[in-house]
């Protein structure tokens, strides 16, 4: 750990430890699975165990009879109901909108992908619905499958979605407007360096799958939803008015303690309508808990690329221009966020971290007959980082000069930067962070280890990337432009009592990244008291103001700087109650420590007598202020926040077996101001768990009828602790965010992003060592793979 | 799961009269069985536990020889099989300690996963399987995937190890299940070097005579370096190739050669 860890205790930069860690690691968290209804029924899901077919019959009178069913839900029962929605629609190269199919709640006349819900079994008990959903009668006319991307494009493919043109949802060019210059800059290139690649689907697995309790008061009228989301908000308005047409007003969302989310609890999913409408139907409480295997075949997968890259450099070996042309697979259904990823958070970010002046990305979306695909931890920019870094290291190769050299030279150096793909960096230092990385990963010492690897027999690499993100999503202006059907800033209500406790209700949510400790740090440094006088509230839409969730990195760039202005109007109305206590101008008032005094007098009046006068107000400015002390604040950003790093990883290969092991670990960020390094730290080291998991282990892989083979963890290979070595993780660099009021650019998606190509690169230099002719080898990097790579 | 009956009988006669009812089955440490029934893909009527059987417990030792009650779990394997170094090694690799502490050997055996330990162990010692009814040579007890010369309702009371002069039991992960991708058990005897493989074939644990001659004649890892088995009828999956697990083979026969040398 860096020397600054200890270095405060409170406040912004103090290392406090997770007070939400206490309840999760005594058992006593509450978890969705652990909210239980009087009289819930509970759902079982008949799922499509073909990957594309026509039902030709369904019949469910047989099942229904049997015992303790309450109800069996089909299509039919959800004809008159909306679909699940898409939030975000992308226009194409031609001025076209994209190919946007229905999304049923349930399958309606085709099932399109492994897992695709068909029927739904309430009965008394889970059991009780499992042996009704075996006595369903159904037939299924198989259909032939589109499981990869390009061929799903030739001409005659079958059709994921009949009532489409094609599986094509979108063909997307970016800047299209520099395709030509692009085009033009490679002729006259001196070198270009072509690179194909997959960067592999995965499945997020957070520990807690998928569960969903819907509820409905007779009485009221009201509905209400537990479920594990990143996003209360965002299902209610999604769930409400695009899919079962109720107001907010008369629907409430709740998403409690939530065990990991990293992208896939983002979403509206079908059993999240499912459980809200059937609760309703029934006048019963209908919970739903995914089984792992049923989360294997629902959650939406992320990543699942196929690339080629081109890098242009002219004598000098400067960058001149960069054209990537990619497949992405958005599987059977458009996820809620799914369009974006691919476009958006990918092709505005490559430019990386150098001045590549010319840049030409086309994305084509597909459509196969497969689970959909969304955001997952970094979403786009991952696969950004992985092609960009990748052919830099590739072209180092060609031309015989030193990866990191060559970085270096293209790196931008003046902020803020343009990039040619529509974005602006406000702030970063790229020069500093690869110093840092050198020092922190001791390069200087590689080739001393790399000796003693070779005496025990063991290929030992290197590999170095940079990366950068566009994180703190986002100006709610900037993304409607760019198809996003929701605005995305974030929201605080900051509710101080009248004994000077805090309570902070956030539109944030926390699923791992610790705001019920690091929130409380930025609130105790801009009022002075201890951190315990301060809680957070989050995941409840009936007490926090509408806000966008947690993904993006964005919870305290975007929602710590709603409860930062929050905080500010609290603080003026304090201070105006203080000068009257103190019979002082409001302007001579200063607060420290908890205290507010006039300058170069000893008048004072603390914290609590100022927050007992609101709520007491016996000797108050009646006419002047309300009583209470209360405030609530809404933060769209101007901009992105633009964290960037740099990493560096050692791997042993054994040349005999392929088998790749991580020695060492390196990462040098820049998150801007920190404001606590252990959560940093933290935060980093699972996101680099989940890159070298990406790199080595993980791989979701269909065969050509649509089978999920990677079902379960028996065939799914998820990174464990002895399959990463512990981390170098600096934070020293850096350079604050010029446009929120904390100077802070996020950290949560950093490791997943930087780290891939750090891993492949290491993997290719070590083969190289050993004299092997091997430029590339494709995700996971599995022991399998690194030998067949070995074999030439 | 499916409803099902459950008796825990306490002696060996009592659990073969209960395996006597229709469609009952034992069960071991449920290491496999649990998950299986979980998922809905077997129906028992009766689980007939084997754990409560005193005289399947426990490892003896003595005449060259080591026994291991049938319900005796890979853990007090792992910790008491000091006679036999390399097949308490074996036990202490398998799984994680959740999977160790409630699997047990004769479930391993009579369940017979084409990736699992055991059947390494059981086929390059020439173990003896001791069931109710009969003793059984490993090399007539396995007959390929899951496929083993169990009876219905015979159960595995005992396994008999002869201890070898040396040995040694090369595992290599699959990177998801971390069961064997390819497992080589090596076992020197004074009347020659058996070699068993598990984890790489289509018809689960087998023995590698080629290397077995080799080995006989010169128990070095160098006597070894030129064969190799065929990739044809090895498995071939998301985890590697037919050809791939081939090569394997040839490492970890050698790597457990030079291991037990």
């Amino acid at each position: 750990m860096p020397k600054d860890i200890d270095a405060k205790e409170r406040g912004i930069g103090a290392a406090t430890k997770r007070r939400e860690d206490v309840r999760f690691l005594t058992g006593t968290g509450n978890y969705t699975d652990d909210i239980n209804v009087n009289g819930q029924a509970y759902v079982f899901f008949l799922r499509s165990d073909m990957a594309h077919g026509r039902i030709t019959s369904l019949d469910t009178a047989a099942a229904a009879e049997m015992p303790g069913v309450l109800r069996i839900f089909t299509g039919k029962d959800f004809e008159g109901v909306g679909g699940l929605p898409c939030g975000w629609q992308v226009t194409d190269r031609f001025g076209e909108v994209m190919q946007e199919p229905a999304h049923p709640v349930l399958a309606q006349g085709k099932v399109r992908h492994v897992g695709d819900p068909i029927a739904a079994v309430v009965a008394e008990t889970l059991e009780q619905a499992r042996d009704a959903a075996e006595a369903i009668e159904l037939d299924i006319e198989e259909l032939p499958a589109v499981i990869d991307m390009k061929a799903a494009l030739e001409d005659g493919a079958p059709k994921v979605h009949d009532d489409l043109t094609s599986n094509l949802c979108y063909d997307w060019g970016f800047v299209e407007e520099n395709k030509e210059a692009v085009t033009k800059a490679f002729e006259e290139a001196a070198h270009v360096t072509t690179l194909e690649l997959v960067n592999n689907r995965l499945i997020a697995n957070p520990m807690e799958p998928r569960v969903a309790v819907g509820d409905f008061n007779r009485a009221t009228g009201d509905s209400t939803l537990y479920t594990t989301s990143q996003n209360p908000h965002v299902i209610r308005l999604l769930m409400g008015a695009f899919v079962l047409g109720i107001p907010e007003h008369k629907l409430r969302v709740v998403a409690p303690d939530v065990g990991g989310g990293f992208g896939t609890k983002i979403f509206h999913y079908a059993e999240e309508a499912f459980c809200t409408f059937a609760a309703k139907a029934l006048n019963r409480a209908v919970k739903w808990t995914a089984s792992r295997s049923e989360a294997f075949m629902s959650d939406a997968h992320g990543r699942d690329h196929v690339t080629k890259i081109e890098l242009a450099l002219d004598a000098d070996n400067n960058f001149t221009a960069l054209r990537t042309d990619t497949y992405a697979n958005m599987g059977a259904y458009l996820s809620t966020f799914a369009p974006s990823v691919p476009t958006w958070l990918h092709g505005t970010l490559m430019a990386g971290n150098y001045k590549t002046p010319l840049i030409y990305v086309n994305v084509k979306a597909v459509f196969t007959n497969t689970v959909p695909v969304d955001a997952y931890r970094g979403a786009g920019r991952p696969e950004a980082t992985f092609q960009l870094e990748r052919v830099i290291d590739k072209a180092a190769l060609e031309l015989g000069v030193d990866p990191i050299a060559l970085r270096r030279q293209n790196f931008i150096t003046e902020f803020p930067y343009a990039t040619p793909v529509a974005v602006e960096y406000d702030t970063g230092d790229y020069v500093a962070t690869m110093d840092k990385l050198e020092e922190v990963a001791d390069l200087a010492g590689f080739a001393a280890r790399r000796a003693e690897s070779e005496k025990a027999g063991k290929l030992r690499g290197l590999g170095v990337n940079c990366y950068i993100e566009a994180c703190g999503i986002a100006p709610s202006q900037l993304v409607g432009q760019l198809g996003a059907r929701a605005g995305l800033y974030e929201s605080a209500t900051v509710r101080v009592n009248a004994t000077g406790g805090i309570v902070v209700m956030t539109g944030s949510h926390s699923h791992g990244q610790g705001h019920e400790t690091s929130f409380p740090q930025v609130i105790s440094e801009m009022i002075g008291i201890p951190e315990d006088m301060i809680e957070i509230e989050h995941g409840d839409t009936a007490n926090t103001p509408m806000g966008m969730g947690t993904y993006g990195s964005r919870s305290l760039a975007v929602g710590g700087s709603a409860m930062v202005k929050a905080t500010e109007k609290i603080i003026a109305k304090a201070k105006k109650i203080a000068a009257h206590l103190m019979e002082a101008s409001d302007a001579d008032v200063e607060l420290k420590d908890g205290q507010f005094s006039i300058a170069g007098t000893d008048k004072s009046v603390a914290w609590g007598d100022v927050t007992l006068a609101a709520y007491v107000p016996h000797n108050y400015p009646l006419e002047e202020i309300e009583p209470g002390l209360e405030e609530t604040a809404f933060y769209d950003p101007s901009n992105f926040t633009y964290p960037s790093g740099a990493y560096a990883c050692e791997v042993e290969v054994d040349p005999e077996t392929g088998k790749v092991s991580i020695e060492r670990f390196a990462a040098a960020d820049d998150f801007g101001n920190i404001v606590n390094p252990m959560i940093v730290d933290g935060q980093v080291h699972g996101g680099i768990g989940q890159g070298i998991g990406q790199a080595l282990l993980e791989g979701c892989v269909y065969d050509e009828d649509g089978q999920l083979l990677s079902a379960s963890f028996m065939d799914y290979a998820m990174p464990r602790a002895d399959d990463v070595p512990f981390y170098q993780v600096d934070h020293s660099c850096q350079t604050p965010c010029t446009h929120n009021p904390l100077g802070v650019k996020g950290c949560g998606e950093a490791g997943a992003i930087g780290s891939p190509p750090a891993v492949v690169n290491a993997v290719v230099n070590a083969l190289r060592s050993a004299g092997k002719d091997v430029t590339h080898i494709d995700m996971p990097l599995s022991p399998a793979r690194v030998w067949a790579a070995m074999q030439g | 799961m499916y409803e099902f009956g459950f008796t825990r009988p306490t002696s060996v006669a009592d659990a073969v009269a209960a395996m006597g009812e229709e469609d009952a089955q034992a069960l071991g440490g449920g290491q496999t069985l649990i998950p299986t029934l979980k998922q809905r893909l077997a129906m028992p009527v009766t689980l007939v536990s084997l754990s409560g059987i005193a005289e399947m417990q426990g490892i003896q030792s003595g005449d060259g020889q080591l026994v291991i009650g049938g319900a005796t779990r890979h853990a007090d394997v792992a910790a008491g099989a000091g006679a036999y170094p390399a097949l308490a090694a074996l036990a202490g690799g398998i799984g994680d300690p959740a999977v160790r502490n409630r699997g047990t050997i004769g479930g391993s055996l009579a369940n017979n996963d084409p990736a699992a330990c055991y059947p390494a162990a059981a086929l390059a010692s020439g173990a003896t399987i001791v069931t109710n009814l009969r003793e059984i040579g490993a090399d007539e007890y396995f007959q390929g995937m899951f496929t083993t010369a169990l009876e219905d309702g015979e159960i595995i009371t005992a396994v008999r190890f002869p201890l070898p002069e040396a040995a040694n039991y090369q595992k290599f992960l699959q990177p998801a299940s971390r069961f064997a991708m390819v497992g080589v058990f090596v076992a020197k005897f004074a009347d020659g070097v058996r070699v068993a493989v598990t984890g790489a074939s289509e018809e689960g644990v087998f023995r590698w005579g080629e290397a077995e001659a080799a080995l006989s004649a010169n128990f070095t890892a160098d006597a070894i370096s030129g064969l190799s088995v065929p990739a044809d009828g090895m498995i071939g999956d998301i985890h590697g190739s037919k050809s791939y697990r081939a090569h394997l083979v040839g490492v970890m026969t050698k790597r457990a050669v030079e291991a037990a040398a």
